[in-house]
């Protein structure tokens, strides 16, 4: 792990057990001190990370933090300046990676002049399917993707969510083992996103692994297993979704405190004090009631109480700031 | 076989934008035209006379290099713009991100849309030469002493172009690929000139521009070599006499040119392959 990496060990051990084992329980994607320039400009300065098979593994920074950059060396789209990278046990661009591989790329464009069904047959072809799997692999892309009633529609005719959705499709072709999603959600509607995440947690449910490259945190948050947090070309945080968002807190909303009370409530985390709300952060969920017990018992009045937790976005900006 | 996978989505692209279409109708319209053209040479009259078949030989034969020049023109063209967008444009666009994350090499995909292109190409130019060199036997009685030889010549002249402008799509933007080729034709075809040019002046420098040119970017060349298989035999001969111009060859070309623009294609081609492998997409 790179020095300056906020490391959640339980995630790392997992990683590393994996990195060791056999071919076949090798990571879904491992990459060591991964560099790219761009002429004097760096896209990824020493990046390390591994994505664990069958989990979803959201990919967050800001623009320009290199995550589309990472996407294309993985697929040997790009080539790095130095480092290595593997995809499924071979090295990341191979042939055999890529047959292993479904890809939504951050800019979808397909054939403007082929049909939707035309396009996944194309690609049926590429990704070396068997001829008699063709029907039912279209089919089942069409009918996942919500597309079937514009299968024979020329895909110039389409908008950019239609197209969008395609490219999941196309995405899904072949029964890949790890599925990259460049922002897959980008033009999309609300029922799009809300279809998305299910696909999403279908393919979880198969045991396919899915690199979600996104900069929505919302649909991070509700899908991913774990996430990495990538700026300036580097991994500055990576774990399980849970390890990264920190432990609970609980807001209690309460008057009728005094100093010294206030005082002994930090037994059950770090207080804040805020306008009236009473933050506790760090607290064993099992001990919420206890702490109401404790305000009520050394004469606080409760309004409300708000069990909670950090969110993905308060996450993000606190690392960003903090790199 | 994935070159074959590619080589038919080119025929299909180009069916489906229409481009088979309007070639057929343009083709139809230019072989009427000229056909109209050539009927009416047998009825002509020099001083008061109707021709001698000779002389209606010699005039269709000026005819038809001029009609042909105009096709070898247009072939160019059209080699250019195929070429032009078909690395360059997929990768402009984003095309080719999702066809390369196949397990699809980068040498198959470039050879696959090589030849998607070439071989439209070749049915175009044999289908267009051989109806007009029959056009021009019906209509007058002339026929090219080498007429194979002669389409040939000007296919090779094509795939030329078409490959020098598919390497340079390979690194740069579609329209500037188009453009570059374009210009490096239209020099080529002025470095063929001007070499006629010192020969008529016995002058070795601008001779030599003329050569140099004939093994740069040898479609000048090739159109020289179709002009030595269209034309009568006359022409040969004042071309011999320093007379050779765009439309006049004194000779055919030798078996050492005929491997230079093999190796030239090779050596392009491989080039356009290096090329691809390591550009980003």
């Amino acid at each position: 792990m790179a020095e300056g990496v906020v490391e959640f060990p339980v995630a790392d051990e997992d990683l590393l057990n994996s990195e060791a084992s056999a071919l076949p329980d090798s990571p879904a994607i491992y990459v060591s001190q991964l560099t790219k320039t761009y002429g004097q400009t760096p896209a990824l300065s020493g990046l390390s990370m591994s994505v664990p098979r069958g989990e979803v593994f959201g990919f967050l920074g800001p623009n320009g933090a290199g995550k589309t950059t990472l996407v294309k060396m993985l697929l040997g789209l790009a080539r790095p300046t130095s480092g290595e990278s593997m995809v499924l046990g071979s090295p990341a661009g191979s042939l055999d990676a890529r047959r292993q591989v479904g890809y939504l790329p951050e800019l979808f464009r397909y054939q403007g002049w082929l049909t939707a069904r035309e396009v996944l047959a194309l690609h049926c072809r590429l990704a070396q399917l068997e001829r008699s799997a063709w029907p039912d692999a279209i089919r089942g892309a069409l009918a996942t993707v919500g597309l079937a009633y514009r299968a024979d529609d020329r895909v110039s005719g389409f908008s950019k969510g239609m197209q969008q959705r395609l490219g999941l499709g196309v995405a899904l072709l072949g029964s890949p083992q790890l599925v990259l999603l460049d922002e897959p959600t980008s033009a999309l509607d609300p029922v799009g996103r809300h279809d998305v995440r299910e696909i999403v947690r279908r393919l979880r449910d198969q045991g396919v692994a899915v690199f979600l490259n996104s900069h929505l945190l919302s649909e991070v948050e509700q899908v991913c297993d774990r996430a990495a947090v990538v700026d300036h070309g580097r991994v500055i945080a990576t774990g399980r979704l849970a390890e990264l968002l920190g432990r609970p807190q609980v807001r209690v909303r309460c008057t009728g405190l005094g100093a010294e009370a206030r005082g002994e409530l930090s037994t059950f985390g770090k207080i804040l004090d805020d306008e009236g709300w009473l933050t506790v952060s760090a607290i064993d969920p099992s001990r919420v009631p206890d702490l109401i017990a404790a305000i009520v018992a050394a004469g606080g009045r409760i309004y409300a109480v708000d069990p909670g937790q950090q969110t993905l976005e308060e996450r993000f900006l606190q690392l960003i700031g903090d790199s | 076989m994935a070159i074959w996978v590619i080589a038919s989505l080119t025929w299909r692209e180009l069916v489906r934008r229409k481009l088979v279409l309007a070639l057929l109708a343009l083709t139809g319209i230019v072989i009427g035209v000229t056909g109209w053209g050539f009927s009416r040479v047998p009825s002509l009259h020099l001083a008061g006379h109707p021709l001698t078949q000779g002389e209606i030989h010699t005039a269709a034969a000026q005819l038809l290099l001029l009609v042909m020049f105009m096709f070898s023109f247009v072939l160019a063209l059209t080699c250019a713009f195929l070429a032009a967008p078909a690395v360059a444009g997929e990768l402009e666009s984003g095309v080719a991100q999702s066809l390369l994350s196949r397990p699809l090499r980068r040498r198959d995909l470039l050879l696959g849309r090589w030849l998607g292109l070439s071989l439209p190409i070749a049915i175009y130019t044999a289908v267009s030469v051989a109806l007009e060199f029959a056009l021009v036997d019906w209509t007058t009685g002339y026929w090219p002493r080498l007429a194979i030889a002669s389409g040939a010549a000007l296919l090779v002249e094509g795939l030329i172009l078409l490959t020098f402008t598919l390497a340079l799509s390979t690194r740069i933007s579609a329209i500037t690929a188009g453009v570059i080729s374009v210009i490096a034709f239209g020099t080529m075809w002025l470095g063929g000139v001007a070499g006629a040019f010192g020969q008529v002046f016995h002058n070795a420098a601008i001779t030599n521009v003329g050569v140099a040119t004939h093994f740069l970017l040898p479609t000048d060349g090739l159109w020289h070599a179709a002009v030595y298989a269209m034309e009568p035999s006359s022409f040969a001969g004042e071309a011999s006499r320093g007379l050779g111009s765009t439309f006049a060859s004194a000779t055919g070309p030798t078996v050492a040119y005929l491997v230079w623009v093999a190796v030239w294609m090779v050596v392009v081609l491989g080039l356009a392959l290096w090329s691809f492998e390591y550009r980003e997409a």
